[in-house]
C-alpha cells in the first residue's frame, strides 16, 4: 500500500521525512542577548505554539543584544484539509492566443485596459510585468495582445487620475498594482479607488482588479474588487479573467 | 591594467567622446536656468533652516516669496544679500521675518549688484568652510579609525522611524556593514520641499530631513568607534529636491548619495529640464563635499530586459560620468551603477553578468562602482534568493566591484528584518573572504563567450551614444530610448519651478565649490 493512501486528509500535519512526524523549521529573533536563558525562552515559545521537542540548532547575537534562532520542532496540531474552501479567481486561464480568439469570437470589439501603480507606491515592476510589451519571464504583456488597447500610467498615480483616464478612454477594465505594503498602506489606497469608482456610478460598468505580492483574491474581493492577483501572476491570468468577466457581466455593449 | 575582455579601447574613447558632447550640449541649457530647489539649496547654504508657524520650511517660504514676485531669475542670493544689507540681519533672521509676514524681501530698496555680491560672499565662504571641514573630518577618521575592504558592504534600513533605524543600523555595523543607507519614505521624491525635524512615521522608509541625518550620523560615528572602522552614511539625492538634499548632506557629513542625472526623469516622471538643472548643482555640492555619488542605471533593467538592454546601462554610465565631470566630481567619487538582474533561468546568464561587471570595471577603472543585487527575479523563495545573492557576490569579488548593495533573501517580500540583514552580510563576508583573490588568478578565454558578450555590449553602446549625440539627449528621452520609458519635454512634475536666469543672476557657491565661474 502506498503511503499516499495512509494520509488522513481530515488530520494533516507537517512532513519532514516520516508521515505525520510534524517536523517544522523556524527562524526568528528574540530581543534578548544570546544566553542559555534565551535558548530556553525560544524553546518555551515553541512549546506554547503547540510544538513538541523544540531544538535550537543555531543561535547567534545580532549585534544589539538580540538573538537570532534557527530551530526545529514537531507540530502537535492537525488541520482538516477536506473541509477547506478558498475563494479563487474563477475563470479559465487561456494563453495569449486563446484570449485574442476569445475577444474576437465573444466580444467582437477591442477592449481597453488602464493600469497603474497608485498612491505613493513608486514600484512599477508588477504593473510593468503585466502590461508592458515585453511582459515578464517569457510571458508577453497585455500591450502585445491583439484586440487589447492598454495604457500603463506608471507609478505614484493618484486614484483620481487613474479613474479620470479610465473614463476618458472608456476603459473596460482598471488594473491596479500595489507593491509597497508596509504597515498595510495598500489597504486604504485600494479602498479609496473603489469608493471613487462607486461615487462615479461606474462600479457596475467596469472590471476592476488589484495585484501585488501581498494581494490575494480573497482580500481583493473583500475590498470590492472583481479579482485579486498575487505572486506568480502573468498577463494571461489577468487577461483571461478580464475578458470572461466582460462577457459574464454583460459589459460588451455598455 | 591588462584587459581580460580584449576590449577595443578606441571604441571606449569614441563612446566617451560622444557622451562628452552630449553633456556639453546639455550644459548650455543648464547654465541658462535655475530652479526653485536650486535656490532653496542656496538659502540653506546661507544658513536658512527651520519652519514657520504653519510648519512650512523657511527655505520654501523665502523662495516662494521671490518666485511669486516673478524675480527668482535674479537668484535667491541676490534678494537675500540685498535684504542683509537693508536690514543688517542674518539670512536666518530675515527668513524668520518672511515667515511671520513682516517683510517682503523683493520690495526693499535695492543696493548695487557689486555690494550685494560682497555682502553674500563672506557668508557663503563660511558655509563652504564648514563643508570643507566635514570633508577633512571624514578623511581624518578614515585614517584614524580605518575602513573596511572593498567591496564595501552596503545595506539599507527602512523602518520609517529614525530611532528604530538607528538600532538596525548599529546592529548592521556590528555585523560587518560598511555603508548604511536610510531608504526614504515612498513618495518623498515628489515633494517639492524637504520636511523638517526628527520623524517616526514613514512608509517603506524614513523621511530625509536634516535632523534625521544628524541623528544617524551621530549613531554611526559612535558605532564606528566601537567596531574600529568608519561607517559611511548614504541617502537619496534624487526627486524634486536634489540640490537641497545635497546641501543638507554636505552640512551633516553624509558620505554617499544616490544622485543620477536622468533617474528622476525616467522613473519619477520629473520634468527633464528641471532634473538636468537640479542634478548639476546637487553634484557640485556632492563633489565638493567629498561625497560618493551613486548613479541609478540598475533601475533601467528593472523595467527593460537585462540581456537585451545591457548597452543602455553602459551608455548611461558614460553620460553620467560626463555630467559628473562637469560638476567637478572626480572619478574616485563616481559610484556608477549597474546590477545583476538577468533571468536566473537563462543558460550561462552568470557568464554574461560576469562580462558586464568586468567590462564596467575596465572601462571605469577609478570609479567606485555600485553593484546592485537581483530584485526583479526574486521570488519569495528565500532559500533560492540566498543563492542568487551568492552568485551576485561572486561576480562582485571576481571583478573588483566597490560598493556592494547586499541583496536580501527576503527581497520581494518585505523591507529587511534584523535577521535578514545578518544573513546577507554573512553571505557576502564568506564569499569575499573565501574567493578574495580569485579575480587576479583568472583570465577569460580568447574570443570566448565572456569576451564576446562584453565586446558586443560596448559596440552597441557606442552606436547608441553616437545616435544620442546626433539627436540630443532631450529627444532621445522623448523617444523612450532609455529603460523603454518615454517622457515629453514639457511633461512631468516640476517644470513650473524651472526659471531662465537673468544676466545678473548669481550663485556664489558654484564658483566657490567648482573653483571657476559658470
Amino acid at each position: 500500500m502506498s503511503q499516499a493512501n495512509q494520509i488522513d486528509l481530515t488530520k494533516i500535519k507537517p512532513y519532514g521525512d516520516t508521515l505525520n512526524d510534524g517536523m517544522m523549521q523556524f527562524s526568528f529573533t528574540l530581543p534578548v542577548p544570546c544566553t542559555d536563558e534565551a535558548k530556553e525562552a525560544a524553546r518555551q515559545l515553541l512549546m506554547k505554539m503547540g510544538m513538541d521537542e523544540p531544538a535550537v540548532v543555531h543561535a547567534e547575537d545580532l549585534g544589539v543584544g538580540f538573538t537570532y534562532f534557527t530551530m526545529y520542532a514537531k507540530c502537535t496540531h492537525t488541520v482538516d484539509y477536506s473541509s477547506i474552501h478558498v475563494p479563487k479567481v474563477e475563470s479559465d486561464v487561456m494563453d495569449k492566443y486563446g484570449v485574442e480568439d476569445y475577444i474576437k469570437d465573444n466580444i467582437g470589439r477591442d477592449i481597453t485596459i488602464v493600469g497603474a501603480c497608485t498612491g505613493t507606491d513608486a514600484h512599477t515592476v508588477g504593473i510593468d510585468a503585466i502590461m508592458n510589451m515585453k511582459g515578464f519571464d517569457g510571458h508577453y504583456g497585455l500591450e502585445r495582445y491583439k484586440g487589447v488597447e492598454t495604457l500603463n500610467m506608471g507609478s505614484q498615480v493618484p486614484n483620481e487620475e487613474l479613474l479620470a483616464k479610465a473614463i476618458e478612454m472608456n476603459a473596460d477594465a482598471i488594473i491596479v498594482s500595489q507593491v509597497v505594503t508596509q504597515k498595510d498602506v495598500h489597504i486604504p489606497n485600494l479602498t479609496n479607488l473603489i469608493e471613487l469608482i462607486e461615487a462615479e456610478g461606474l462600479r457596475d460598468k467596469i472590471v476592476v482588479c488589484a495585484g501585488g505580492p501581498r494581494v490575494s483574491h480573497e482580500l481583493a474581493k473583500e475590498l470590492g474588487y472583481d479579482a485579486g492577483f498575487g505572486p506568480g501572476t502573468y498577463a494571461e491570468h489577468v487577461a483571461s479573467f478580464v475578458v470572461q468577466a466582460i462577457v459574464d457581466r454583460d459589459l460588451i455593449n455598455r | 591594467m591588462q584587459s581580460k575582455l580584449n576590449l577595443d579601447f578606441s571604441l571606449v574613447d569614441k563612446a566617451r567622446a560622444s557622451a562628452g558632447k552630449i553633456a556639453e550640449d546639455m550644459q548650455q541649457f543648464i547654465d541658462q536656468h535655475t530652479t526653485v530647489t536650486v535656490e532653496r539649496a542656496v538659502l540653506r547654504l546661507l544658513g536658512v533652516d527651520g519652519v514657520d508657524d504653519l510648519d512650512r520650511p523657511l527655505p520654501n517660504v523665502v523662495q516662494e516669496q521671490i518666485f511669486d514676485a516673478g524675480v527668482l531669475n535674479m537668484g535667491a542670493s541676490y534678494w537675500m544679500g540685498n535684504a542683509m544689507i537693508q536690514t543688517g540681519k542674518t539670512a536666518q533672521e530675515i527668513a524668520e521675518m518672511v515667515g511671520r509676514g513682516e517683510v517682503n524681501i523683493t520690495e526693499l530698496p535695492q543696493a548695487k549688484l557689486e555690494d550685494i555680491r560682497q555682502a553674500i560672499q563672506p557668508v557663503a565662504e563660511k558655509s563652504v568652510e564648514l563643508i570643507k571641514k566635514n570633508r577633512d573630518d571624514r578623511e581624518r577618521m578614515l585614517v584614524e579609525i580605518g575602513e573596511g575592504p572593498k567591496p564595501y558592504l552596503y545595506v539599507i534600513v527602512a523602518t520609517g522611524n529614525i530611532y528604530e533605524d538607528v538600532l538596525q543600523a548599529q546592529a548592521a555595523a556590528r555585523q560587518g556593514a560598511d555603508i548604511i543607507a536610510v531608504i526614504r519614505t515612498t513618495g518623498q521624491s515628489l515633494l517639492d520641499f524637504v520636511p523638517f525635524g526628527a520623524t517616526t512615521e514613514g512608509f517603506g522608509g524614513t523621511y530625509a530631513t536634516q535632523e534625521n541625518f544628524r541623528i544617524m550620523r551621530k549613531a554611526l560615528d559612535e558605532v564606528g568607534e566601537e567596531v574600529g572602522k568608519y561607517i559611511r552614511l548614504c541617502n537619496y539625492c534624487s526627486g524634486l529636491c536634489m540640490p537641497e538634499i545635497a546641501a543638507m548632506g554636505a552640512i551633516e557629513r553624509l558620505d554617499v548619495m544616490l544622485n543620477d542625472a536622468l533617474y528622476g526623469i525616467l522613473f519619477r516622471d520629473i520634468n527633464m529640464q528641471r532634473t538636468l538643472v537640479d542634478q548639476y548643482f546637487s553634484r557640485i555640492i556632492n563633489g565638493y563635499a567629498g561625497i560618493i555619488i551613486n548613479t541609478g542605471e540598475d533601475n533601467y533593467l528593472t523595467t527593460a530586459d537585462a540581456v537585451e538592454e545591457a548597452h543602455t546601462v553602459l551608455a548611461s554610465q558614460f553620460i553620467n560620468e560626463q555630467f559628473a565631470l562637469k560638476a567637478g566630481i572626480p572619478e574616485e567619487q563616481m559610484g556608477l551603477g549597474h546590477c545583476f538582474e538577468m533571468n536566473p533561468n537563462i543558460e550561462n546568464g552568470f557568464l554574461m553578468e560576469l562580462a558586464q561587471a568586468q567590462m564596467a570595471r575596465e572601462i571605469f577603472p577609478n570609479a567606485p562602482l555600485k553593484y546592485m543585487p537581483p530584485t526583479k527575479y526574486m521570488t519569495g523563495d528565500i532559500f533560492k534568493g540566498h543563492v542568487q545573492d551568492a552568485l551576485f557576490n561572486m561576480v562582485a569579488i571576481m571583478t573588483g566591484q566597490s560598493l556592494q548593495l547586499l541583496g536580501m533573501p527576503t527581497e520581494a517580500i518585505h523591507t529587511p528584518l534584523l535577521q535578514d540583514r545578518k544573513l546577507s552580510i554573512d553571505n557576502a563576508k564568506y564569499i569575499f573572504g573565501n574567493m578574495k583573490n580569485l579575480g587576479e588568478e583568472i583570465e577569460f578565454k580568447q574570443d570566448g563567450m565572456i569576451q564576446k558578450r562584453a565586446q558586443a555590449v560596448v559596440s552597441e553602446a557606442v552606436e547608441m551614444l553616437s545616435d544620442v549625440e546626433e539627436k540630443g539627449l532631450f529627444d532621445t528621452i522623448i523617444e523612450g530610448k532609455f529603460a523603454g520609458v518615454k517622457r515629453p519635454f514639457d511633461g512631468g512634475k516640476g517644470l513650473k519651478g524651472t526659471v531662465t536666469k537673468d544676466e545678473n543672476y548669481f550663485n556664489p557657491f558654484v564658483a566657490l565649490m567648482l573653483g571657476g565661474d559658470r
